[in-house]
């Protein structure tokens, strides 16, 4: 988006994987600058993780360099955390981690992730929609300049996952930060997008939602129909859309298969 | 006063599993929490081997026991770190340390040791020396812990999102790792080396159902390591038991009645 600027994180060149098996990641160079958004989208094991794991610095590449700016602060929304029955801890503590919060900021960040009210509840009583929305508020209240989300909306309905979406915009506009994101939803996460990256092991394409919809290579990895389920979820994303009917056919169906 | 208080060898006692039991109450939450259970276990039965070298070269046994237990944390942590099977190499490193120790106590030549004592503990018997190891150590490992808490906590629930913050969490697994060799020296004296991981993991699984948060847990598991060292105490003097298994039994109870408790009394929760 700003060319000129120094880009916030940027990779060079990266081969990276897990341990000595063949590298997941082969060459891939990117860079994030300020309040972009920009999404990965990638079939299953096509490295997305992987690649967001090497840019936090949870995993060392084997070859090429990852380069963040001078004291960047990274709000990272994980995929899933799974929190041991045996450790005790109430939303607003987990807030806390790593770094002490204002009561205001708390409860600031938890509306903006849009659950107010649940700053005295157990991390392990929450419903799957809840927690992902308080791994967000926690990433947003270290004033992150860009927030990494990997599969955040997994366990989501599809209206739950654009509201979500809905609301990571409103984050970004809020606190300026560049956002990088993971998702198989492609229709949902690309309308949102400034710009997609398609990763398969490499970068076959990247560019405008548009112009990724329209790649070859694209098409290659999720065949043509997606290009038209991103129209057509622009279209509903426009008008708000209702789900009845897709209810009432789950609710048909449920009753068909019944002997 | 004090100097006579503590020429009794029950307060000398009392305040030696006090010591031992508010360090591994603390450091217990994070044996639980990261379930290193068999970890305690491996570095705690390799004592034994401690022992034994410190017998041999007439080393004070803490000197041995505190070498040989860091040494067992950083093998561990090394093998287990480079994606070995955690599972069993802590069995194998357990229990071949165990092995290992009681061959070598055995060959020791011209002496017959009481190894009771370092496997069941010998409380009743610490010198002023021993108690200011066992709370110089406790306070040690209560300092370290204290420091960095909410950096190893959060390391403690998602490796990635301490990444993500700029905390190495293979730092803060390492340094609990060597908190845990240096709790199993001090402890040894106390409960011995088979029965160490009880004090560790007992009274913080008594603690969880009536915390809500982890700093909850950590108090209420100190002290409720606390009643038990000194209950277990009481016990062993009046039925003529051994202290540290009685320890171990008073610490029991307590998970017991917790459990009763926080069924019957979510709020605690």
């Amino acid at each position: 988006m700003q060319p000129t600027s120094a880009p916030l994180l940027s990779a060079d060149q990266v081969s990276a994987g897990h341990g000595t098996n063949l590298p997941v990641l082969e060459n891939v160079s990117l860079a994030i600058h300020a309040g972009e958004i920009v999404t990965i989208v990638g079939p299953n094991g096509s490295g997305k993780s992987t690649l967001l794991r090497v840019l936090i610095g949870a995993l060392a590449p084997h070859r090429g360099k990852v380069t963040r700016s001078a004291g960047l602060r990274i709000g990272y929304v994980p995929q899933k955390l799974h929190i041991d029955q045996n450790l005790p801890i109430t939303v607003r503590r987990f807030l806390d981690l790593p770094h002490p919060v204002s009561e205001e900021g708390a409860q600031d960040a938890l509306s903006a992730a849009g659950v107010p009210g649940v700053a005295g509840r157990q991390m392990s009583a929450l419903s799957g929609g809840q927690f992902q929305r308080v791994l967000l508020a926690r990433a947003i209240l270290s004033r992150p300049h860009i927030l990494m989300l990997d599969e955040a909306t997994q366990g989501l309905d599809q209206p739950g996952s654009a509201l979500f979406y809905r609301q990571i915009e409103e984050v970004r506009a809020r606190l300026g930060c560049a956002v990088l994101m993971v998702s198989h939803e492609l229709h949902v996460v690309m309308s949102a997008s400034d710009r997609v990256i398609c990763l398969n092991g490499h970068i076959c394409c990247e560019g405008t939602p548009e112009v990724v919809s329209a790649a070859p290579a694209y098409r290659e990895l999720f065949g043509s129909g997606t290009g038209g389920a991103l129209a057509l979820y622009r279209h509903e994303h426009d008008h708000h859309h209702h789900h009845h009917h897709s209810h009432d056919h789950d609710d048909h169906h449920h009753h068909e298969a019944a002997p | 006063m004090m100097s006579v208080l503590l020429d009794d060898f029950v307060i000398r006692a009392a305040l030696a599993a006090l010591g031992v039991a508010l360090a591994a109450g603390a450091l217990g939450c994070f044996v639980v929490w990261r379930r290193m259970a068999y970890f305690g276990d491996a570095t705690a039965h390799a004592a034994i081997l401690g022992v034994a070298i410190a017998l041999g070269f007439s080393l004070s046994v803490f000197t041995g026991v505190i070498a040989v237990a860091l040494l067992m944390a950083v093998l561990i942590f090394a093998l287990t770190d480079r994606g070995h099977a955690a599972d069993t190499v802590l069995g194998v490193m357990a229990h071949g340390g165990l092995a290992l120790g009681l061959v070598a106590v055995a060959l020791l030549p011209g002496m017959r040791v009481d190894l009771e004592a370092y496997l069941f503990g010998d409380v009743l018997t610490v010198s002023r020396t021993d108690l200011l190891v066992i709370w110089g150590g406790a306070a040690g490992v209560g300092v370290v812990l204290w420091r960095r808490w909410s950096a190893r906590l959060t390391a403690t629930l998602s490796p990635d999102l301490a990444y993500a913050a700029g905390i190495d969490p293979r730092r803060e697994k390492l340094i609990l790792t060597l908190l845990l060799a240096a709790v199993v020296a001090v402890a040894i004296k106390v409960v011995g080396a088979l029965l160490i991981t009880a004090l560790l993991i007992i009274p913080a699984a008594a603690a969880r159902p009536l915390a809500h948060t982890p700093e909850r847990m950590a108090i209420v598991s100190m002290a409720l390591g606390a009643v038990s060292a000194l209950g277990g105490l009481q016990m062993s003097l009046r039925l003529d038991t051994p202290v540290g298994p009685s320890i171990v039994v008073a610490a029991v109870l307590l998970f017991s009645l917790s459990l009763l408790v926080g069924r019957l009394v979510p709020a605690l929760r």
